[in-house]
């Protein structure tokens, strides 16, 4: 067939000779052991310096520090509640509102959408997630607050004002402010997955919902509950970056250190606080709160992530066990 | 195929080895005078108060085109991580608004000398559209309002500080500074001095537990609130207010007379502490006395060790500081900071004097 008869290729051999017959697995399997171990240790390592630069408070305040609810700093009075209620509460606000809109557009795009307005409509979401978070906090202050005090609270305040949710005066920055700028932050990441993970349903099962004569809607829905782990997964990512955002929130939550039920009262968050404090930060005891703020954030961030992967776990347990029987 | 892969991966690692080596030359603490300090090519580090930051850009781009032999890098990280960068000697000077306390003085291995450079001042800010003149307020009204016990703009009490003002009915709207400042502590180091309830209720420091009121990040978060919101008050940097034409209040001094915030109103109150000025010149100047003293202004500081470890880099710094002091000063007046009046900038000159290595003053 071909007069050129390779020789026997001399680097292989010598490779060969040097190495053991599996040394690439080898190599790769440590590397990627190393690199994936290395996370597990700078996370520990994290933990670890954290508890320690918090030692201060920790030892100082106990458990104090978590329930306290006065943060005053010149006095050394530090209590983290405010900051923990202004997380998870900013945060669920966001999630509240970003959610079924992002469900709605991915479920839009996947199966209702002509062809023709599914990239534009994605480009669009996706665009939000190139814009930085410091140009969100801007439109926040120059937009969005006076749109909230003028347009959107005073009407719910003088209907609604005897609900603690909605009482006290319009400042425009405050809770549901946060929450809204938060909720546009994660639109596109939460949207952006749960649309892969629609992508990803086998076509047999929406078809066969069709064939077996359900309408859309119908067909939909087993979609969805098909989907349902990985839509949760995609909440969890949005859920997380909602948690973490420091500086749109800082830019409108009002930065008041208060737990009020109150849609409209101006709040704090975790991330906020130590944003705004750190750098000032002039005493020992006072860097340490900090610190321990920033544990209690590294904490809830685990914990809700923990119960969110809990929640799955059940959700599809259930269901396998369901379509077993 | 397998060899391109090993050579990739090991390529890979290779890098990262690189990466991790040069990330801990560049990155690893910088100690001052374990640096080459000789030939051409000297680099000063500093860091700290943001305030004085734009200023301190110019002077040390100003002074490298005029010695090109010396590079001076300004980093404006704030007063606290100024104090604690030059209490850890991890640059060559430190800057900070309010002086270092005792407590941090003694955390620092040697003797830390304070050198003022020039005067911030901070204004009370306001939305009024009805209102042609300049709001007139003293010290008391202005603690009321913050503690939130003055609610309306046609108080009684700001009527009668303001007799030709129309003021309106309207709520006020307080507002503050919600990241921690210089400029909020000399705004309340000026309210506890004149409001006996405030230095019991609120206290003092870069950040504090306010009675009333949403805050805002930043200098520009202020302005903004203040601008979209009718009926708002705050308090913001003298520069940040002239840049932007904020409105700013008049502020009844500590000889009875309401002074606009001007530059020279600021070094006048500077002016009111020259005799009492204790050694250290660690000094508030809130309520200063003086008919011209503007009362919520002060100092901001540049800090030094007074025994150099370095003779070259030492004098380097002196001889930089020295020419800031003098030739800085038609800068200062450029970006808007108040200079130092000549009895006190005489007294910052001594203290460079005093700044040495084994025993031998740098200054010339």
């Amino acid at each position: 067939m071909d007069t050129t008869v390779p020789s026997p290729q001399p680097s292989a051999s010598l490779i060969g000779r040097l190495r053991p017959a599996h040394a690439g697995d080898f190599v790769f399997h440590a590397v990627t052991f190393v690199f994936a171990f290395s996370v597990l240790v700078l996370i520990a390592l994290m933990l670890f310096e954290m508890l320690r630069g918090s030692w201060l408070t920790i030892s100082r305040y106990g458990l104090a520090f978590v329930y306290g609810t006065d943060w005053n700093p010149p006095v050394e009075r530090f209590g983290a509640l405010p900051f923990v209620y202004g997380t998870i509460v900013s945060s669920g606000v966001a999630l509240v509102v970003a959610v079924p809109i992002s469900i709605a557009v991915a479920l839009f795009v996947t199966y209702q959408a002509p062809m023709a307005l599914r990239r534009p409509v994605i480009s669009v979401v996706e665009l939000l997630a190139a814009i930085p978070s410091v140009a969100f906090g801007l439109w926040g202050i120059f937009v969005l607050v006076p749109f909230m005090r003028d347009t959107v609270a005073p009407p719910f305040i003088s209907a609604l004002g005897w609900m603690p949710l909605f009482e006290g005066p319009s400042y425009g920055v405050g809770m549901l402010t946060s929450g809204l700028i938060l909720a546009i932050m994660i639109t596109p990441i939460v949207t952006a997955v749960s649309r892969d993970v629609l992508a990803a349903v086998p076509q047999h099962q929406r078809d066969g919902a069709l064939a077996l004569g359900a309408t859309q809607w119908e067909a939909v829905r087993v979609v969805f509950q098909y989907a349902l782990p990985g839509i949760t997964g995609a909440i969890i990512l949005g859920l997380a970056r909602a948690v973490g955002e420091t500086m749109a929130v800082t830019m409108v939550i009002g930065n008041r250190a208060d737990i009020n039920a109150s849609l409209f009262a101006p709040g704090y968050s975790m991330a906020s606080v130590i944003a705004n404090e750190f750098p000032e930060a002039n005493s020992k005891l006072y860097m340490s709160a900090l610190i321990e703020v920033g544990v209690l954030l590294f904490l809830v961030s685990f914990g809700v992530r923990a119960l969110a992967q809990l929640l799955v776990w059940r959700a599809t347990r259930g269901r396998s066990i369901g379509r077993e029987g | 195929m397998r060899l391109d892969t090993r050579a990739a991966l090991a390529g890979f690692v290779a890098l990262v080895l690189l990466g991790t080596a040069c990330g801990q030359t560049s990155d690893g603490p910088v100690t001052p005078g374990a640096m080459s300090s000789t030939g051409a090519g000297l680099t000063l580090q500093g860091a700290g108060a943001s305030f004085p930051g734009p200023l301190y850009s110019k002077w040390t781009s100003e002074y490298n085109r005029a010695n090109p032999g010396v590079r001076i890098d300004y980093q404006s990280i704030g007063s606290g991580g100024g104090i604690k960068q030059i209490s850890e000697r991890t640059v060559d000077f430190g800057a900070t608004d309010a002086p270092m306390t005792d407590e941090q003085l003694e955390t620092a291995s040697k003797e830390i000398l304070h050198i003022p450079t020039v005067l911030g001042a901070v204004v009370v800010t306001y939305n009024l559209a009805g209102l042609e003149e300049p709001l007139n307020l003293d010290g008391e009204t202005t603690a009321e309002i913050f503690l939130g016990k003055i609610t309306k703009w046609n108080d009684p009490k700001l009527a009668a500080l303001n007799p030709g003002g129309a003021l309106p009915s309207s709520d006020i709207a307080v507002t503050n500074r919600a990241d921690g400042s210089g400029t909020t502590a000399i705004f309340v180091d000026f309210l506890s001095k004149v409001s006996p309830e405030w230095k019991e209720k609120v206290g003092t420091g870069t950040t504090v537990k306010w009675p009333v009121g949403p805050g805002n990040k930043g200098n520009d978060g202020v302005a903004g609130y203040v601008k979209n919101t009718p009926g708002a008050v705050s308090y913001v940097e003298l520069i940040y207010a002239k840049n932007n034409g904020l409105a700013t209040a008049k502020m009844k001094n500590s000889a009875g007379k309401f002074v606009e915030p001007t530059l020279d109103s600021v070094t006048a109150a500077a002016d009111g502490v020259a005799t009492s000025i204790p050694d250290d010149l660690r000094v508030s100047i809130t309520n200063a006395a003086g008919e011209a003293s503007y009362p919520i202004s002060g100092f901001t500081y540049l800090l030094v060790y007074k025994d150099q470890d370095d003779a070259v880099k030492g004098k380097a710094l002196v001889d930089f500081i020295a020419w800031a002091l003098k030739d800085g000063e038609a800068m200062a007046r450029e970006l808007v900071f108040a200079p130092l009046p000549a009895a006190i900038r005489a007294k910052a000159e001594a203290k460079l004097k005093l700044v040495n290595h084994a025993g031998k003053a740098l200054l010339a």
